[in-house]
């Protein structure tokens, strides 16, 4: 009866059943299992895309987040960098 | 010629011991000569599970480094008589033997048995590698767990590393109720991820508990799903086409009141 109950709680909560939860973040876990990409890389890749934005934004070293994540059977490098500010175009300032 | 298994996990506590105790006896009972060869040393467990524990006196350090022959080391059980235990050493470490040993002691048993059955210990470290290096098949026992799937996983890709061809699994522990529900991983949820061939599924069964505590297999109780699970494999290992059957306790009126007077 329990059983019954859940399943009609959940149907009607929206609720994610915990196989599901668990599905995703087995799915996720073996991506970053397999993946060949070395601390190392994910490292230097940062430290690239910080120099490049630098130059043209403001941005919070210390909130930013990197992660790989996957749908299905693709990977994506997720990127999260907080904006301080912009930076002066230097040009369009002198105008 | 005999055919050498292997049974590993990666992860510790996911019935690997209790697979091969019981996927041997079935073999057995199926007039098969079989061989149990316990690959954990240090921490043995096998000839416990399979009541044996009391008979030890050589094991396999004392045959790899020339103090015992192999047919002094070997235990017969005294309920199947093809079957044969190679006990662990419990005093010494997985470095008292090399993968090398491992290939010739089982070249060696192949001579005269069916099937020689290793159990692996948990760990992707020395004692895997030598349980893994003499295995024609190795047989992956996981649970529907998101840890023991990553590790069962892991397992999987260091076997094709390894260039061993043939890995079958077993999803053991399901409990159909939760998975119905969807509070547990089901069989084909854990298919899809690991991709590699099922060679069986063991339901949750407290009967694994009480045979363990007496030291005896299951595979002689007839109202045990695991049991008769256990038998389903053990007839997919000879060839025979058996189609993956989820069994349940019967509970009629005279299983019950068999319980209820606590007669088994």
């Amino acid at each position: 009866m329990s059983t019954i109950i859940e399943s009609i709680k959940r149907l009607f909560a929206h609720e994610t059943s915990s196989k599901e939860i668990a599905k995703e973040r087995l799915k996720l876990v073996l991506i970053h299992d397999r993946s060949s990409i070395s601390p190392e890389i994910i490292e230097q890749i940062k430290e690239e895309m910080i120099q490049v934005i630098s130059k043209h934004l403001e941005i919070d070293r210390g909130g930013m987040d990197f992660s790989l994540e996957g749908e299905e059977d693709s990977i994506a490098l997720m990127v999260s960098i907080p904006i301080k500010g912009m930076k002066r175009n230097k040009k369009k300032s002198r105008d | 010629m005999g055919k050498t298994i292997v049974i590993t996990s990666g992860k510790g506590g996911v019935g690997k011991t209790t697979a091969v105790a019981n996927i041997g006896s079935a073999l057995a009972s199926m007039d098969q000569k079989v061989v149990l060869v316990d690959a954990d040393i240090g921490l043995r467990n096998l000839d416990v599970v399979l009541g044996l524990e009391n008979r030890i006196v050589y094991d396999i350090v004392d045959v790899v480094e020339g103090r015992a022959k192999l047919r002094q080391a070997l235990i017969k059980d005294k309920r199947f008589p093809n079957l044969c235990l190679l006990p662990a050493a419990q005093t010494r470490d997985k470095e008292a033997v090399s993968p090398e040993d491992m290939i010739r002691l089982c070249r060696d048993l192949r001579e005269e048995f069916d099937f020689i059955i290793i159990d692996s210990p948990a760990g992707i470290e020395r004692g895997f590698k030598n349980a893994v290096a003499p295995a024609d098949l190795a047989i992956i026992v996981t649970t529907p767990e998101v840890s023991a799937v990553r590790d069962a996983d892991r397992i999987v890709g260091l076997l094709e590393a390894m260039e061993k061809e043939e890995s079958k699994l077993i999803v053991n522990r399901v409990r159909t109720k939760l998975v119905s529900r969807g509070d547990m991983l089901s069989v084909e949820d854990v298919l899809d991820i690991l991709s590699i061939d099922l060679i069986g599924v063991i339901p949750e069964d407290e009967h694994i508990i009480i045979s363990t505590n007496r030291g005896e297999p299951l595979i002689n109780n007839n109202s045990a799903p695991a049991g008769r699970s256990f038998l389903d494999i053990a007839r997919r290992i000879l060839g025979e086409d058996v189609p993956i059957n989820m069994y349940t306790e019967d509970e009629n009126l005279f299983t019950r009141l068999k319980r209820l007077i606590g007669w088994r």
